[in-house]
């Protein structure tokens, strides 16, 4: 399976990786409108994580025994069969929060929508690269 | 197949080397840029005088290490490494002065590269304190042939001045394999203002004139010259093999190319680059991928410029264009300029 590999020695922590992610999962998929006209604003889900001149962006490492897709209740979450990705269902997921309980990184989030609902990282569908590797500037992420 | 026992050479892919900037004056990243592209076209980076970090040890096959003034971080492993060893004289830039790396720059690797305290200034004093003849240059080149076991080539770096045609053939006679001319529009990290301006001459008029003498010397075979200093494009590594280099050295195009945006704040070490810096904040903004990439790209255009223009001239190869002044003509210059460079007026025949 392929994944998202992360190079902290080049990251400068400009956070393009977020605007882009947040950009891609929002519904226009326009920078403008996913920051001043969808409400609520929608998540990115990638994170830049930063102390003094470390700095890398973080997102889900799509764990091989991932602890969140033992743990859901619902089975919303589950792992994609094209990709391997671990992937929320939106539908069935109920808010519970027992994903974010039991990531071992911190990388889901809790979601408004219409219900409450886990946000992750979903490579984004199956559209090639993820958009946090296509956009990063410097090369600190990789998609292999 | 040449038949006789030749001296150790060297050989490149293209006739532009990477120029002796040291680990200390440009980041890690830069410099691993730099002995990545190198490795991939063909041919060598120069280390500069600030040693060699270990990391670049693998790529010691296309690594020419420096021998400068201050003998920072010179050891045994350190000329084994290389493919060849370069004796820095002087230095376009700043003729007839030392260097100085300011002490911000110097973080706790580049002290253990150079062998120095950490944040002390680094300075290479004026002169080599064991040279002061060509007798001594003889010794110094024979002591590093020894410590080389006769299987590298040296090479003696030499400042574009007036008498340097007389110096050119005193360092050939001294045992030098290569000689390598700086001009004076050297770049440099950090040197006087009015010395970089002021000191030296143009690296054309150097190059004419110390072809000319070893020429007349009859020892133009003994060694290959290398010029440095103010090459900017593809038309100027021409012209420089047309004058009568065998190669050139590319430092600032290569920075270019690298990204730098010539903003001449080198000696602050704040470069926003992370080219000519050692900050970790600074530093990381240069991804040594994305480096060699970019100067593969810039030799890999200056060689097909290079092949279009030997065409236009319907040479064959680069070596038939070596010291081919006939190929020259110039256009706006004196007739002194013209007799200097050995080159005739545009319009004039065979």
């Amino acid at each position: 399976m392929k994944k998202i590999h992360i190079h902290e020695e080049y990251c400068i922590g400009c956070r393009l990786c977020e605007i882009n992610c947040l950009v891609k999962h929002s519904k226009s998929g326009k920078i403008i409108k996913a920051f001043k006209e969808e409400f609520p604003r929608p998540l990115s889900r990638v994170h830049v994580e930063e102390k003094g001149y470390l700095s890398f962006a973080l997102q889900c490492r799509h764990c091989e025994d991932a602890q969140c897709i033992e743990n859901c209740m619902t089975g919303a979450m589950h792992r994609d069969e094209k990709n391997g990705a671990v992937v929320c269902d939106e539908t069935r997921c109920v808010g519970c929060w027992m994903c974010i309980m039991s990531c071992p990184f911190g990388v889901v989030q809790r979601e408004k929508k219409e219900k409450r609902i886990a946000s992750k990282c979903d490579l984004c569908g199956s559209d090639g690269e993820p958009a946090c590797v296509v956009n990063c500037p410097n090369e600190a992420l990789s998609y292999e | 197949m040449v038949k006789t026992k030749l001296a150790p050479q060297l050989e490149i892919n293209l006739p532009i080397v990477f120029s002796a900037m040291s680990y200390g004056s440009i980041s890690y990243n830069a410099f691993r840029s730099l002995v990545q592209a190198a490795q991939e076209v063909g041919t060598y980076c120069n280390s500069g005088e600030g040693g060699l970090h270990p990391d670049f040890y693998p790529w010691g096959k296309n690594i020419i290490v420096q021998v400068a003034s201050g003998r920072f971080g010179v050891h045994p492993d350190y000329l084994r490494v290389a493919s060849a060893v370069e004796i820095k004289i002087g230095q376009g830039a700043k003729p007839g002065i030392g260097g100085h790396l300011p002490g911000e720059k110097v973080s706790s690797d580049i002290s253990r590269t150079r062998k120095i305290p950490e944040g002390s200034d680094a300075i290479s004093p004026a002169p080599h304190h064991d040279i002061y003849s060509i007798e001594d240059l003889e010794r110094l080149v024979f002591a590093i042939k020894e410590a080389t076991g006769y299987e590298k080539p040296v090479s003696v770096k030499i400042a574009a001045v007036h008498n340097v045609a007389a110096i050119a053939s005193g360092a050939i006679r001294a045992g030098a394999d290569i000689v390598a001319i700086d001009g004076i529009r050297g770049g440099t990290g950090a040197a006087p203002q009015a010395i970089r301006d002021n000191v030296g001459i143009p690296i054309e008029l150097a190059l004419a004139q110390v072809d000319e003498r070893l020429r007349q010397e009859g020892i133009r075979h003994r060694a290959s010259v290398v010029i440095a200093g103010g090459i900017r494009s593809s038309t100027d590594v021409i012209k420089a093999i047309a004058l009568g280099a065998d190669a050139v050295y590319i430092g600032t195009a290569a920075l270019v190319g690298l990204g730098c945006h010539l903003c001449q704040k080198c000696y602050t070490g704040k470069c926003n680059w992370g080219i000519a810096t050692q900050d970790p904040y600074l530093t990381k903004r240069l991804n040594p991928n994305i480096g060699t990439r970019r100067l593969v790209n810039l030799l890999r255009a200056w060689g097909l410029e290079m092949k279009e223009m030997l065409g236009g001239m319907g040479v064959n190869s680069i070596q038939s264009l070596r010291g081919n002044k006939e190929h020259l003509r110039a256009v706006g210059l004196s007739r002194e300029e013209m007799q200097i460079l050995g080159v005739k007026l545009a319009g004039e025949g065979w």
